[in-house]
């Protein structure tokens, strides 16, 4: 285990095998996307209740389900960042963020132009819109505090440390923002409770979460892979690099 | 344990001989609290309603001002640096700044929080909650907000970045505490929010030490 | 097609929806690729120094 994740986070190595990763994660990204979007928009039927302002959930949903994952990721790279003081770990802990923040960002505003046709006003404290709210704030602090650090590896783990807090503190984060929510519900929101999606809405749904992780992925790969080389450039395996490349 | 009460003295005494300094943050909440009825109305009924929520964002914004004087001073004059060559745990060290800090911020703010919330015609039979949920949530909010203020200690501007850090952090105790408030002035039982907080407050009693610790090697790096 | 775009009257929401998230999930990969860029640029320069 030790031996895996040195041999795989140590930055030389690391920059050899995720080539090959980000250029298969990317066309897989593409495939998906293209077969998502055209299921999403052009298959799925219509929705009975909400009509078709409901295809915005192809886009709402994965991009509020990537901003929880990546928020993960980056709390696990911040446990492997601080416990075996792996390079690349830090480095994925600031490019996690960033992403992170986009994602929710996205979710948030795809909430509010979703929430106006179904419940009239753009925003509404609702348990969901209020918790991506919260997490956006959580992601603004991570990326504040990393950049604020001359030394981004002193930064890097100062944001290891509040992620890892965060991570903890966010079910009860979200738990609270529930129970706030269902005492305060303005009785006139209607609720578009669906026991069973139908399969041809649910499957453009999984294609796209599909794609959105792959898509992270592949931009995570890409973001980390520069900035690695910008970190090590003076390092022997750099310079070789550099000279295959000329 | 001997550690731990030589800190909680050696700090009480500093914030006794600094009591102007900690008097700010104290200054600040009656100001800001008796800003509220000048900037919405002074409708008794919308004041009443909105005591609870007022009286405790003024308290967790009070209580962040105050957060940067549990380490500062003793950073800049590299006292800190000596406390934690100090042999013993440095989770009970930590515990006892975070006590001491209670001690002089939160205690003060549980004095001063029934006398201002009657200028916010809070509803006097519901003035026990209000001190309860303050006993129990005022030392989460010292807790949590010694991790952001230990995260940020060998940054100059340290103060803002912390609170940004923090608030979400605070929502939380937040919630819980002004619905508890709430369920009193609506006379409906209330124990079950004072077990949550109680819990909240056990859990980050154990668990935030370790990782001020933690921010603390970082800040020295 | 036509009914396509109008998305049921719901157009405004349904493509400014896609159209931002299309927007933010492009300038990603665009700022992405900037910056390799120019640490590749960088990284030629100083392999040239030396």
């Amino acid at each position: 285990m030790m031996q895996f994740i040195h041999k795989y986070g140590s930055p030389k190595y690391f920059y050899q095998w995720s080539k090959g990763w980000q250029r298969w994660l990317t066309v897989i990204t593409l495939l998906l996307l293209g077969y998502g979007l055209y299921q999403g928009l052009f298959v799925a039927p219509t929705d009975y209740q909400q009509g078709e302002s409901y295809r915005i959930i192809f886009i709402h949903v994965p991009a509020a389900w990537m901003s929880m994952f990546v928020y993960m990721s980056m709390a696990v790279s911040g446990i492997v960042a601080l416990v075996w003081r792996i390079k690349v770990a830090e480095i994925v802990i600031g490019e996690c963020a960033v992403i992170g923040a986009s994602f929710t960002a996205l979710a948030l505003i795809t909430g509010m132009l979703w929430g106006k046709p179904m419940w009239g006003t753009y925003w509404v404290w609702d348990a969901r819109l209020t918790s991506e709210l919260v997490l956006l704030f959580l992601y603004f602090g991570v990326i504040a505090l990393h950049s604020a650090f001359e030394n981004p590896r002193t930064g890097a783990r100062a944001a290891a440390i509040l992620a890892i807090v965060g991570i903890i503190n966010i079910p009860i984060i979200k738990y609270s923002v529930e129970w706030w929510s269902t005492l305060h519900q303005p009785a006139t929101v209607a609720k578009f409770d669906k026991p069973s999606m139908h399969m041809s809405m649910l499957i453009p749904l999984l294609v796209m979460a599909f794609a959105f992780k792959t898509y992270f992925l592949a931009l995570l790969f890409s973001r980390t892979r520069s900035e690695v080389l910008a970190r090590e450039k003076n390092t022997s395996w750099v310079k070789e690099i550099m000279e295959q490349e000329s | 344990m001997q550690l731990f009460y030589s800190i909680l003295y050696r700090d009480l005494m500093l914030a006794i001989r600094r009591r102007r300094e900690l008097a700010n943050p104290l200054v600040f909440f009656v100001i800001v609290v008796s800003l509220f009825p000048l900037g919405v109305s002074p409708d008794q009924d919308l004041l009443s309603k909105m005591a609870p929520g007022v009286i405790w964002v003024t308290a967790l914004l009070a209580t962040l001002m105050s957060m940067d004087a549990m380490f500062r001073s003793d950073y800049d004059d590299g006292s800190l640096e000596q406390l934690l060559l100090l042999p013993g745990p440095k989770i009970l060290l930590i515990g006892a700044k975070i006590t001491a800090h209670w001690l002089s911020i939160g205690l003060p703010l549980i004095v001063l929080a029934p006398i201002m919330s009657l200028l916010l015609y809070f509803p006097t039979h519901a003035m026990g909650s209000l001190i309860i949920t303050l006993l129990i949530s005022t030392p989460i909010l010292s807790l949590l907000g010694s991790v952001g203020i230990a995260l940020t200690l060998s940054l100059r501007s340290g103060g803002i970045l912390s609170s940004l850090l923090i608030l979400p952090f605070y929502i939380p105790v937040l919630i819980f505490s002004t619905m508890a408030i709430n369920a009193s002035v609506n006379s409906l039982p209330v124990s079950g929010y004072y077990a949550l907080l109680g819990a909240f407050l056990i859990v980050s009693a154990l668990l935030i030490p370790f990782a001020v610790v933690a921010a603390l090697k970082v800040s020295y790096n | 097609m036509k009914e396509f775009f109008a998305m049921g009257g719901y157009a405004f929401f349904v493509w400014t929806s896609y159209g931002i998230v299309a927007f933010v999930m492009i300038a990603n990969v665009f700022v992405a690729k900037m910056k390799c860029k120019r640490i590749f640029k960088e990284l030629r320069e100083l392999s040239e120094e030396a």
